[in-house]
C-alpha cells in the first residue's frame, strides 16, 4: 500500500543481563500508516515502551534485530547522525513525564526554539521566535508571549505536557510517538490533551503511535490497536473489531478487568499471576498459557503465530478458540444443574 | 449514628516569608468540608490533584494538623481528644497508601511490617504474633511462608496487599484508602479492588476511598463527594452523581472520562465541547469572585450541590 509510513518487520530488541541477551520486544511486525492513530496497549513489562524507543533509536545498549523501514532506509542499521536528523524533525516523541523531559534551567520558549534551530540552522532568530509563538498558540497555551519566558516549574502539569507536544511537532513530523502522554494528568486535562492530539492529527496528517495502558484512551483515540503481551503482539485489529469482537484471551481479560461507567459489575475479572520478568519469560509455546491455567494445553499451539481470522484482524495462538472465563463456566454449570 | 462525621473541617498551611519567616498567608488546602460515613459503607472522595482530597484523609488520621472543625469518630472529636485517648481511637482508623513501593520499609521483613501495629497495641508472644501475621497473610491471599521475605521480593499488587494486611491487623473500623490502585496495572488493580470489597464484607469495614478515577469510584462507592479547591462542589449517592450531576464542574469531570465504546467517539467529543462552553458561560454563576465554589445547598435528601444565589 502506498500510504504506509513505517514498516516494521520481525523487530527484536534484546537487553543484556549478565552474559545473555533477553528479548523485550520479540518478533514484532506491523505497519504504521499516514494519518492514523495506532495504539499499542499492554501492561507494564509488556515491551511497549521498549518498542517505541527502538523505533526512535533511543536505546544505547540494546541489541536490535529486524527491519524498521522508513522511506526506503532500514533504521536498525542507520548511522547515528542520520537518526539524529530524523529525531525531532521527521519523527517526534511525546514523553510521559513532561517535567523530566524538559530542561529545568531553560525557559520553555528557548527549548522549543532549540528544536527548530537544530534542524533548520538557517532560520533567523526573529522568524524562529514567531514560529515558537505560533506553536504555543497551536497547542492551546493562553498567553504564548508570556509563557515563552517561563520556566517549566512555573507551569502546571497540563501546560508542561503542551510544551512537550509543541516541541515534538515543531518541525511538522510525519511520525509522532506518544508514550503514555496523559498518564500523569488529571482526567479533565487528559481529555484536553487527547483532543489536542486528535486535532493535530487532522491538520498534520501524521502517523501517530499511541502507547498506553488505558483502554478508555484507546477507545477515544485509536484507529487500529495492537495488544502486546510479554514482548509479542497477541492481537491486532481496527478499533471497532477489537472492542466489539476481541478474540485473544489477554485482550478479553483486559477488557473485562476495568470498571466502566456504563455498567456496574459486582466483581471485576482478575487475570491470574503476573507478567513474567524478562529473564523468566517462556521462550517456547503460548506465553499467556501460564495465566489461563484452566485452558487445556492442547488448545495452545507449539509455536504460536499470528493468524488472520478476518481482514486485518490477527490473533496469536489458537487458544482463543477454546477460551472461556472461569466465572462464566461456573454460571453455565449452575444453570445446567438447575 | 454515623461511624464518622466530619464537620466543617479546615486544614490551612501557613506560607512563611520575609526576614523572620513570619506567616504571610495561608494555603487553604481544605476549607470547610463536611460529610459522614455509615458503618460498612464506602465513601468516595473525588477531585483533581490539588483539590484537597488527600489532605482531608490525612487530617482525619492525624497526619496533618486540623486548623478548625470537628472530626467525630463514634461520637468522640478527634481534633480535641487528649493524646492518651487519641492513641486508643487511632487503633480503629488505618490507612492504605497510594504507592506500595515507598510505603513499605525496604529494610524490614514482611513479618515486621505487618506486626508493627500489633506490637504497638497488643502485647503478643513471638509465637502468637507469628501466627497472627500468617493468618493475615492468608486473609490477603499471600503465602504464609512468605513472612520472612523482604518487600522487594513481591510484585506491586502483592505489596499493596501487604499494605492492606498491615492496615487490617488491628481489626480497624475505618480504613482510609488514598488512591490505593493508581500505581498498579489494570489487571492487578482489579485484583486489589475485588479483594478490598471482599474483606469489607467479611470484617464489616468502612472505607473512605480517595481517588481521581471516576470509573473506580463508581465501582466501589455508595456515596460520593466531589472536591474542588478545598471545598465541596457536590455530594450525593453514586447514582445521583453519575446520572444526574448538577454542578457544572461535576458535569465536566464526567464528560472528560473516556468513553469505552469507540462508536460514541464523535458524540462524546461533541458533548465534551458543549459542556466546556457551558462551563465557560456559567462559570460566574457557579463560582464566587475568587473562583471558589459556593456552600452546599440540598436539592434532595441525599443530594447537595454548591449553588450560588442566582441559580
Amino acid at each position: 500500500m502506498n500510504d504506509v509510513l513505517l514498516e516494521i518487520k520481525n523487530l527484536k530488541t534484546s537487553f543484556r543481563i549478565k552474559d545473555d541477551y533477553y528479548a523485550a520486544v520479540d518478533d514484532v511486525s506491523l505497519n504504521v500508516r499516514k494519518n492514523e492513530v495506532l495504539a499499542i496497549v499492554g501492561e507494564s513489562g509488556s515491551g511497549k515502551s521498549a518498542f517505541a524507543f527502538s523505533i526512535m533509536g533511543l536505546h544505547t545498549r540494546a541489541k536490535i534485530e529486524g527491519e524498521i523501514n522508513y522511506k526506503g532506509t532500514n533504521l536498525v542499521n542507520a548511522n547515528a547522525n542520520y537518526m539524529k536528523q530524523l529525531r525531532g524533525s521527521e519523527m517526534g516523541m511525546i514523553f510521559q513525564d513532561a517535567l523530566s523531559a524538559l530542561n529545568p534551567l531553560m525557559v520553555v520558549g528557548a527549548q522549543i526554539d532549540e528544536a527548530i534551530f537544530l534542524h533548520n540552522p538557517k532560520t533567523s532568530k526573529s522568524l524562529r521566535k514567531k514560529q515558537v509563538i505560533n506553536l504555543l498558540n497551536q497547542v492551546g497555551i493562553p498567553r504564548p508571549e508570556k509563557t515563552y519566558y517561563q520556566y517549566p516549574h512555573e507551569l502546571s502539569g497540563g501546560m508542561r505536557q503542551r510544551i512537550v507536544i509543541a516541541m515534538a511537532i515543531s518541525n511538522q513530523p510525519e511520525l509522532l510517538i506518544a508514550d503514555e502522554p496523559t498518564t500523569a494528568l488529571d482526567v479533565t486535562i487528559q481529555s484536553q490533551i487527547l483532543d489536542l492530539i486528535k486535532e493535530l492529527k487532522d491538520t498534520m496528517h501524521a502517523g501517530i503511535i499511541l502507547i498506553t495502558h488505558d483502554l478508555g484512551v484507546v477507545a477515544e483515540m485509536a484507529d487500529r490497536v495492537a495488544v502486546m503481551y510479554a514482548g509479542q503482539i497477541v492481537e491486532i485489529a481496527d478499533i471497532y473489531t477489537l472492542m466489539e469482537n476481541p478474540q485473544h484471551p489477554y485482550t478479553r481479560s483486559l477488557l473485562n478487568s476495568i470498571p466502566t461507567l456504563a455498567e456496574v459489575k459486582s466483581d471485576l475479572h482478575v487475570i491470574q499471576g503476573v507478567v513474567p520478568s524478562l529473564q523468566k519469560l517462556p521462550r517456547t509455546g503460548c506465553r499467556f498459557a501460564s495465566r489461563i491455567p484452566w485452558i487445556e494445553d492442547s488448545a495452545h499451539e507449539a509455536s504460536p503465530e499470528l493468524h488472520e481470522i478476518s481482514h486485518g484482524h490477527f490473533v496469536r495462538c489458537t487458544c482463543y478458540k477454546d477460551f472461556y472465563f472461569p466465572e462464566q463456566a461456573k454460571e453455565e454449570r449452575n444453570y445446567v444443574a438447575n | 449514628m454515623s461511624l464518622i462525621e466530619v464537620e466543617n473541617l479546615k486544614v490551612h498551611f501557613p506560607i512563611r516569608g520575609g526576614v523572620f519567616q513570619t506567616v504571610k498567608d495561608h494555603v487553604r488546602a481544605v476549607d470547610g468540608v463536611s460529610f459522614s460515613i455509615e458503618q460498612g459503607q464506602t465513601y468516595g472522595l473525588v477531585g483533581e490533584s490539588g483539590s484537597g482530597k488527600t489532605t482531608t484523609g490525612r487530617a482525619i488520621i492525624g497526619l496533618n494538623d486540623i486548623t478548625s472543625g470537628k472530626v467525630l469518630f463514634e461520637g468522640r472529636d478527634l481534633a480535641s481528644v487528649s493524646r492518651k485517648e487519641y492513641i486508643d481511637v487511632r487503633k480503629d482508623i488505618q490507612m492504605i497508601f497510594q504507592d506500595p513501593f515507598s510505603s513499605l520499609n525496604p529494610k524490614k521483613r514482611v513479618i515486621d511490617i505487618v506486626a508493627e501495629p500489633l506490637r504497638n497495641y497488643e502485647k503478643l508472644s513471638a509465637k502468637d504474633e507469628r501466627i497472627r501475621v500468617q493468618e493475615l497473610m492468608e486473609l490477603v491471599g499471600l503465602s504464609p511462608e512468605a513472612i520472612y521475605k523482604y518487600p522487594h521480593e513481591f510484585s506491586g499488587g502483592q505489596r499493596q496487599r501487604i499494605g492492606i494486611a498491615r492496615a487490617i491487623a488491628l481489626k480497624p473500623k475505618l480504613i482510609i484508602a488514598d488512591e490505593p490502585v493508581s500505581a498498579l496495572d489494570v489487571s492487578v488493580q482489579a485484583q486489589v479492588l475485588n479483594f478490598m470489597r471482599e474483606i469489607q464484607k467479611e470484617l464489616n469495614l468502612t472505607y473512605l476511598f480517595i481517588s481521581h478515577d471516576l470509573g473506580i469510584i463508581r465501582h466501589m462507592c455508595d456515596h460520593i463527594g466531589i472536591m474542588y479547591k478545598g471545598r465541596y462542589v457536590e455530594h450525593g449517592t453514586a447514582e445521583e452523581i453519575f446520572t444526574n450531576p448538577q454542578h457544572i464542574y461535576t458535569k465536566r469531570l464526567i464528560a472528560a472520562i473516556p468513553d469505552s465504546d469507540p462508536r460514541n467517539r464523535e458524540k462524546h467529543y461533541a458533548n465534551r465541547k458543549l459542556v466546556k462552553s457551558e462551563y465557560d458561560r456559567l462559570e460566574k454563576d457557579f463560582f464566587d469572585e475568587e473562583g471558589l465554589p459556593f456552600s452546599l445547598k440540598s436539592i434532595s435528601a441525599t443530594h447537595q450541590v454548591a449553588l450560588g444565589e442566582g441559580v
